[in-house]
């Protein structure tokens, strides 16, 4: 045998790069490997159908006549003005003594004054307030043409100006209303992610756990573990008038201890070969009881104010600082399993694990890691939960687990390990969040809900198993 | 033999078989016909069609077209089930028996026998043990089935599919995981089911088995069957040939490298009752061929070598020099690797792909700051697919769909790539096709050719003979004893080892 025939020693093709028939294979496979790509992407993200087809009908059943107020009001109206009368016009506006008529007027005025057209005044009152300024009007020379005010208004200020005969020529002119779904309004969006941030957090360790064909259990009981302790260390180092260090300390040191929780299950796991549902089951146990412990069984309230930033303040795009912290984590954990070693080796030990030590992973450190990532997500949820609640409570978190599993499993993460996706998690997270929400806004009994919910979940799996069978 | 067949009507017919699959046509007309009494074996490579066929008389599969005929009358074979009242069983390589029941429960499972409408222990147990005395082989079927050995769980099979009436017996590899000993039984057992009219097909790729029990051989190819002919009228060649549809000049192409130093020794190895104080080394440019009897400790030494499990005494050295190795990490380091006999339990992680199998244990290569460079993964997977011809529809294919040649390459390709040059393979060519085999065997030669050491384990004596340059034997966890001349070696030598009779000067001491 001569050595042309014999596999080349393995450095040398790293070193010249592409071999030269790279190329030529890559024409060949090009079109099935986007076909594959495509067939992947839908067999990975299938729930993105099911959870756009949610927010369709939900947006359906919530279309309703929407009254503008405010300054959007005052969009409507100017608009309105400008395109019905001509350069002429007298306008009077007019509203109710408060914030939103208040905003409405002044940026009335803006817009009128800026489009060259003439406000004869301003009124933001009582209804005696708005009489005494139509007959002002009604005994200048050149009474107004134009009344503008709300929709809300219309009915008063018609019914005075029926009194008031010289104003018998002028119109009045209120926004246009128009038809819109409650459920897709900015606010309401927000709603929906800020009822999910928790779970979706938590999700993301449940996900790598659940990949490695585990399971944990512990997580609803470590956010109440993690608000309890957070809220402890608070009130001990100032209550409300706590700093800002220390609040990132308490959370920081309630994180901490939550990811050690975890470690602790892992152990069990790696080291003794315990099944990861009595493992984390004991933890479970362990972390609810130790939370009640600390608090007493009470809720903590000595938080300072700046403690909520987190929860329910927004610094970007008003977005929820815990939502934008959310989808930034979901960014990290993606690439961490889709580009990162650590990532092939979780899904290789999930897939098989005797082949996955006999390639030379450490499978001991992988599941160490999946449970740490996991109890310390838990601990992060839990402070996100009393930052948005503004208190610890040993009763947080209460069933979180099984919403995080439903999240992963909706998403597509197979229970028996190896197969799954993190953004798939955050879709099947959002699906739970979409059907709370949804069903909250069309007025559904809250029993209800978990029972619909529930059949959602199976229905929405079920699904999933066929479309995968064909 | 032959003649007498002929005279009798078939028991069954299959004819012009059609199946296709998304993607392949796995049956194209393929035809089997058996008779009373017979053990037709049914031959081909992997991807030949067997299974397929074998799964359509088992209504495991429901084919596009053709015909099946028992005793002459045209019957349709829709579920498992509906084969199992048509007397024909089914005996898989993995066996479906529950590991918690006992033989006698897992025996009745679906057709208990009751009395007033409760479960009956007693008629069970006597039926149990009326099937056990006429298979010859003394089983408690109170034994639960986990308990049992391989061929004992093969037993509660064969026990099954005659508890049902099966008159058709279709044995898929029965002799894969069975000691000499035990494949002795097998055969008595075979020999008497054919002297009580049932007809067998018996699917194999081991050749001697083959010629020693059958009747008649059918050879299948791409999905067609080439042809059926008496056992008698076949040589171990022309069978081959008939498989692979070519002439294959030399079915071991043993190509003899130079050999160097010592590159691996053990010394005193020890883990229980499995490895007794075993030493031995391997040389630069060899091929070991370690055998023994299933269970004689073969798999264990290496797994013991390659850190899989722990040892409880003894040293390690490569170049002469002792070394300390832990976990399989350790060895993978000092460039020991382990392809190994069941690939898809512990060789590859079948959800992945092909790729990502390949970049397993050579990602701290291959990876920045923990953030894995898939360009240059593929790109040194690409030269591998090319090097080994690993035939795949892409390196993202899902190393579940590969063949098994295809996956012992992948395998091989991981290894090579991590700096491997002590390669340890168990039982390499196990459920891989001829032609496949053959490449495995070209792919050993280049790899001594390279300076690599190779320990072959295998209970092919045929193989061991034919492409070690020295053979090591095993026989209830020690060396039994060492050939150092391997061409001029015999089966009949290896196998006195092999059962510990002493005739050649031990290795070890």
């Amino acid at each position: 045998m001569t050595k042309e025939n014999a596999p080349a020693p393995p450095d040398a093709g790293r070193r010249e790069g592409k071999a030269p028939q790279e190329g030529l294979r890559r024409e060949k496979t090009d079109p099935s490997s986007v076909r594959l790509f495509a067939s992947r992407f839908f067999s990975d993200y299938g729930m993105l159908a099911v959870l756009l087809l949610l927010i369709v009908f939900f947006s359906l059943v919530t279309i309703e006549k929407r009254r503008p107020v405010g300054a959007e009001a005052a969009e409507s109206v100017a608009g309105r003005i400008a395109r019905g009368f001509g350069q002429g016009v007298r306008v009077l506006i007019v509203g109710r003594a408060s914030a939103q008529d208040m905003a409405f007027a002044t940026q009335l005025e803006d817009l009128l004054k800026a489009k060259g057209i003439e406000v004869v005044g301003r009124v933001v009152g009582e209804p005696r307030d708005i009489r005494l300024a139509f007959e002002r009007q009604a005994q200048a020379g050149a009474p107004v043409t134009v009344i503008a005010t709300t929709e809300r208004n219309a009915w008063m200020v018609n019914n005075i100006k029926s009194r008031i005969g010289a104003l018998a020529q002028t119109s009045v002119v209120i926004p246009e209303s128009y038809r819109w779904p409650v459920f897709l309004r900015s606010d309401n969006l927000i709603n929906v992610a800020n009822q999910i941030v928790v779970i979706a957090i938590i999700a993301i360790g449940m996900t790598m756990v659940i990949i490695t064909g585990g399971i944990d259990l512990s997580v609803g009981s470590l956010i109440a573990l993690s608000a309890v302790i957070t809220g402890t260390l608070i009130a001990r180092m100032g209550g409300t008038e706590a700093s800002t260090l220390a609040m990132l300390a308490a959370a920081l040191a309630a994180i901490l201890i939550c990811g050690v929780v975890g470690l602790f299950s892992g152990a069990m796991v790696a080291g003794f070969r315990m099944p990861p549902f009595i493992a984390t089951l004991g933890m479970m146990l362990v972390a609810s009881g130790v939370a009640y412990l600390i608090s007493g069984g009470e809720s903590i309230y000595q938080i300072p104010e700046g403690f909520v930033w987190l929860g329910r303040g927004t610094a970007f795009l008003s977005i929820p600082n815990a939502v934008v912290l959310m989808i930034l984590l979901y960014t990290i954990a993606h690439v961490l399993m889709s580009r990162m070693k650590l990532g092939r080796y979780i899904y290789a030990v999930g897939g098989n694990v005797e082949a996955a030590r006999l390639s030379g992973v450490n499978v001991v450190a992988i599941l160490l890691f999946v449970f740490g990532i996991s109890g310390m997500m838990a601990g992060l949820g839990g402070v996100v939960l009393a930052s948005q609640l503004k208190s610890g409570a040993p009763t947080y978190g209460l069933l979180y687990e099984l919403y995080a599993i439903a999240a992963a499993v909706l998403g597509g993460t197979s229970l028996s390990g190896g197969q799954g996706k993190v953004i798939g998690t955050l879709i099947g997270a959002l699906i739970i969040g979409v059907i709370q929400n949804g069903m909250n806004l069309t007025g559904v009994q809250s029993y209800t809900q978990k029972v619909v919910l529930g059949l959602v979940i199976l229905g929405a799996v079920l699904l999933d198993m066929l479309r995968r069978k064909e | 033999m032959a003649l007498i067949f002929e005279q009798a009507a078939p028991v069954a017919v299959m004819e012009g078989i059609e199946k296709t699959f998304p993607g392949v046509r796995a049956l194209k007309g393929a035809r089997l016909s058996l008779y009373p009494g017979e053990v037709h074996a049914l031959m081909g490579e992997n991807g030949a069609g067997k299974s397929t066929l074998i799964k359509t008389l088992a209504g495991a599969i429901t084919p596009d077209a053709g015909i099946i005929r028992l005793e002459g009358r045209e019957v349709t074979i829709e579920s498992p089930k509906e084969a199992q009242q048509l007397g024909i069983a089914v005996i898989y390589q993995e066996f479906n028996l529950v590991p918690y029941l006992t033989a006698r429960e897992n025996i009745f499972l679906g057709q208990e026998r009751t009395k007033l409408g409760f479960l009956s222990r007693q008629k069970e147990r006597r039926e149990a043990r009326a099937l056990f005395e006429r298979l010859g082989v003394p089983l408690d079927p109170e034994t639960q089935c986990r308990n049992l050995t391989i061929a004992g769980q093969q037993t509660v099979e064969i026990a099954k599919a005659l508890s049902t009436g099966a008159r058709i017996l279709v044995m898929d590899e029965p002799t894969a995981s069975l000691s000499a000993q035990e494949v002795e039984k097998l055969f008595d057992v075979i020999a008497d089911l054919k002297a009580h009219g049932i007809s067998m097909v018996y699917v194999s790729h081991r050749m001697e088995e083959i010629f020693r029990i059958a009747d008649r051989i059918t050879v299948m190819r791409d999905g067609e069957t080439v042809g059926t002919r008496p056992a008698s009228e076949f040589t171990r060649e022309s069978l081959i040939e008939m498989m692979v549809g070519r002439k294959l000049e030399n079915e071991f192409p043993k190509e003899r490298a130079e050999i160097g130093e010592k590159r691996l020794e053990v010394i005193r190895l020890r883990r229980g009752d499995q490895i007794k104080d075993v030493s031995m080394f391997v040389r630069r440019g060899e091929i070991l061929g370690l055998t023994g009897l299933v269970g004689s400790g073969r798999t264990e030494l290496a797994r013991l070598i390659f850190g899989a499990d722990a040892r409880e005494a003894g040293e390690i050295r490569i170049e002469g020099k002792p070394v300390s190795i832990r976990s399989p990490r350790d060895a993978i380091r000092k460039g020991i690797c382990l392809l190994s006999e069941d690939r898809k339990a512990e060789g590859l992680v079948l959800g992945l792909s092909a790729r990502e199998n390949f970049g397993l244990p050579n990602l701290d290569r291959f990876s920045e700051f923990g953030l894995v460079r898939q360009k240059t993964e593929s790109s040194a997977f690409a030269r591998y697919i090319k090097e080994l011809s690993i035939k795949l529809a892409g390196p993202e294919q899902r190393a579940r769909t590969l063949s098994g040649g295809n996956q012992q390459k992948v395998v091989l390709a991981k290894w090579l790539e991590a700096n491997s040059d002590v390669i340890i393979f168990d039982e390499p060519t196990r459920g891989i096709d001829v032609g496949a085999k053959y490449e495995i065997y070209l792919l050993m030669n280049r790899l001594v050719a390279q300076r690599k050491a190779i320990i072959m384990i295998s209970s092919e004596l045929p193989e061991v003979l034919g492409m070690s340059d020295r053979i090591v034997v095993m026989h209830e966890g020690r060396i039994s004893g060492e050939i150092t001349d391997a061409a001029n070696a015999t089966q009949k030598q290896i196998m006195a080892l092999a059962v510990g009779v002493k005739s050649v000067p031990a290795a070890h001491g």
